[in-house]
């Protein structure tokens, strides 16, 4: 029998998704990959995985699974989510935490309430084929993933390994925390001069509402409308990750991982990489406000955050058994720090 | 004419030549795009050719918009030969019936016969000028000037595969049955994207397509091919 992952429920929108599908933007195929890739990576390295590992991506709510394997060492990362274990040893497992689940086990997946997305690895990784080099999903073309779409219930996702590994499970001190309400940060342009310096004022002064129409395209925002010097209807230019485009409404979208690679419309600013995961993990509901940094700025913030990142991944440690550390848990210790470190 | 830097965030620098769709501004795009490519700097991740601009993706963690727009600036107009590997393609296109629902409104908008658009759109040899929309949906241009209309008031919500459209002063194909809201002239049976080829997009920009009119029975027959894997769209390398 194929090991696989058996979809007693699918969730909202539950995809697999990986680090994105780079080098094709030039053909019109959109990057997509994890709305959040730091906690995808952290996922991946609790179970021992390279950090670009296909896993699945859950949004809102979340699925459950029956294991149809031996046995499969998964770790969730999201904050404030869990994995609620039905089976011979029911339990719950926080997020930032491996743990392995048995054949039969019922696996439901509890987005917590702060964030939108949270990311289930699995050791070994889904057994999905790589389609332009990704494994990620881009529903509207269907490319990539499982069968290039979210999944259904009656799906079986398979996966790479039919039992885990022996070995003690992991664990993350901090996970990464969503949006506190602190503003997201934007270097102002590509075409910040199509809007009146009042209006740019009123995106770095007004407090925003993630609305309801939101999904792995984009976010529309509620708040003051954001309205053109002139027009609005550019000769169509590229489109980065986390732009603000400003269509003829004046409501702007914030642009996620699935966005068209161009488009015809002004685009008042750009997210900074560093707190893209942060507005990928919005609500419906939330409340926004954006302030201001300097493109340098915004590629040391990158760079920092790398580096805090690095931290958290060895500070991973095995979680202490109920008898305590013992000497072949020492030993291992060594074997585990080599395999979580670095993207490959 | 002077070429702007702009940053898109942290992780991609515009390099914008002009705001308008031209062929003039599109080959000085195209020729740096080019250059780039056979020697990319350090930490460049992609680039996309638009009308206006080339963007620039790079990875902060290995370089930084100041290096890249250095290195850029020395290497701007320096394309012109660089160019090579561009083909002319001949797209098959059924101007009749079902694959053609605009074109009797096209005729009387722009006060021609259907004939006269049929004549005029498949006698033009266009410029791929980018990619985007869509998964190897091609903006081509320039449409002859009779024929050039805005976008409809009304767009579809459902554009079958195949078809190609015109708006403004440009003419595309869908690759895709997605929403869309050009006027659909002419449908052709050929595959436009498909991951598990060597090449996945038919199109790269800087080609050039001519549509070779067929009728409703040789598209039924060319779509049977293309289902079977058997046939093989016709091209030759492009001489500027």
């Amino acid at each position: 029998m194929i090991p696989g992952l058996k979809v007693l429920a699918p969730g909202l929108h539950t995809t697999v998704q990986d680090l994105g599908r780079i080098g094709y933007q030039a053909i019109g195929v959109p990057v997509s990959g994890a709305l959040d890739s730091f906690s995808l990576r952290l996922a991946n390295a609790l179970v021992g995985n390279p950090q670009r590992t296909p896993t699945l991506e859950i949004l809102l709510s979340g699925p459950i699974v029956e294991i149809l394997a031996d046995s499969v060492r998964v770790a969730l990362v999201g904050e404030g989510a869990s994995l609620a274990i039905r089976g011979m040893q029911s339990r719950v497992t926080p997020a930032g935490e491996s743990t392995t689940v048995r054949q039969g086990d019922i696996v439901e997946i509890v987005v917590g309430p702060r964030s939108a997305c949270c990311y289930l690895a699995v050791e070994g990784g889904i057994a999905v084929p790589l389609v332009l080099r990704s494994a990620s999903t881009y529903v509207r073309a269907r490319l990539g993933g499982f069968h290039g779409r979210p999944l259904r219930k009656g799906d079986v996702l398979p996966l790479v390994m039919a039992r885990g590994s022996e070995r003690p499970e992991l664990r993350v001190p901090a996970l990464l925390p969503a949006a506190r309400g602190e503003p997201i940060r934007i270097v102002l342009g590509p075409q910040q001069e199509f809007f009146a310096p009042e209006t740019v004022r009123t995106l770095l002064s007004a407090e925003f509402q993630v609305s309801k129409e939101a999904d792995r395209m984009g976010i529309r925002l509620d708040g003051p409308p954001l309205p053109h010097r002139g027009g609005w209807d550019i000769v169509s230019d590229a489109i980065a990750t986390g732009s603000i485009q400003v269509p003829g409404s004046g409501r702007p979208i914030v642009l996620l991982a699935d966005h068209q690679t161009t488009g015809g419309y002004p685009k008042i600013a750009t997210v900074i990489s560093a707190d893209l995961r942060l507005i990928g993990g919005c609500r419906p509901g939330d409340k926004l406000r954006f302030v201001s940094v300097t493109a340098e700025a915004a590629e040391d913030l990158c760079r920092q955050t790398e580096r805090d990142f690095a931290e958290l991944i060895a500070a991973i440690a095995p979680v202490a058994e109920r008898g305590g550390l013992d000497q072949v848990l020492l030993l291992e210790q060594n074997l585990i720090s080599g395999v979580v470190s670095g993207l490959e | 004419m002077d070429v702007r830097f702009l940053s898109a965030g942290d992780r991609a620098l515009v390099v914008e030549f002009g705001d308008r769709a031209e062929r003039e501004l599109s080959e000085r795009i195209l020729g740096l795009d080019a250059v780039i490519r056979a020697n990319p700097p350090e930490g460049l991740v992609e680039t996309v050719p638009t009308f206006r601009s080339l963007m620039v993706y790079y990875d902060p963690l290995v370089t930084g918009r100041a290096q890249l727009e250095q290195a850029i600036s020395g290497v701007l107009d320096r394309g012109d030969s660089c160019r090579s590997g561009a083909r002319l393609w001949r797209v098959p296109a059924c101007y009749e019936g079902e694959h053609a629902p605009d074109l009797a409104e096209v005729a009387r908008l722009t006060r021609l016969t259907p004939p006269e658009v049929v004549a005029l759109h498949s006698g033009a040899r266009f410029h791929v000028y980018m990619l985007g929309f869509l998964p190897g949906f091609p903006y081509m241009g320039d449409l002859p000037e009779p024929m050039r209309l805005p976008r409809r008031a009304d767009p579809r919500v459902r554009v079958p595969a195949g078809s190609i459209s015109i708006a403004t002063s440009l003419t595309a194909i869908y690759p895709y049955e997605s929403p869309g809201g050009w006027h659909l002239i002419a449908g052709t049976p050929i595959r436009l994207f498909d991951p598990g080829r060597e090449r996945p997009a038919l199109f790269a920009p800087g080609d050039a397509v001519v549509f070779d009119p067929i009728d409703a029975t040789a598209f039924a027959s060319i779509r049977r091919l293309v289902e079977n894997g058997e046939y093989a769209i016709e091209s030759t390398p492009l001489v500027a």
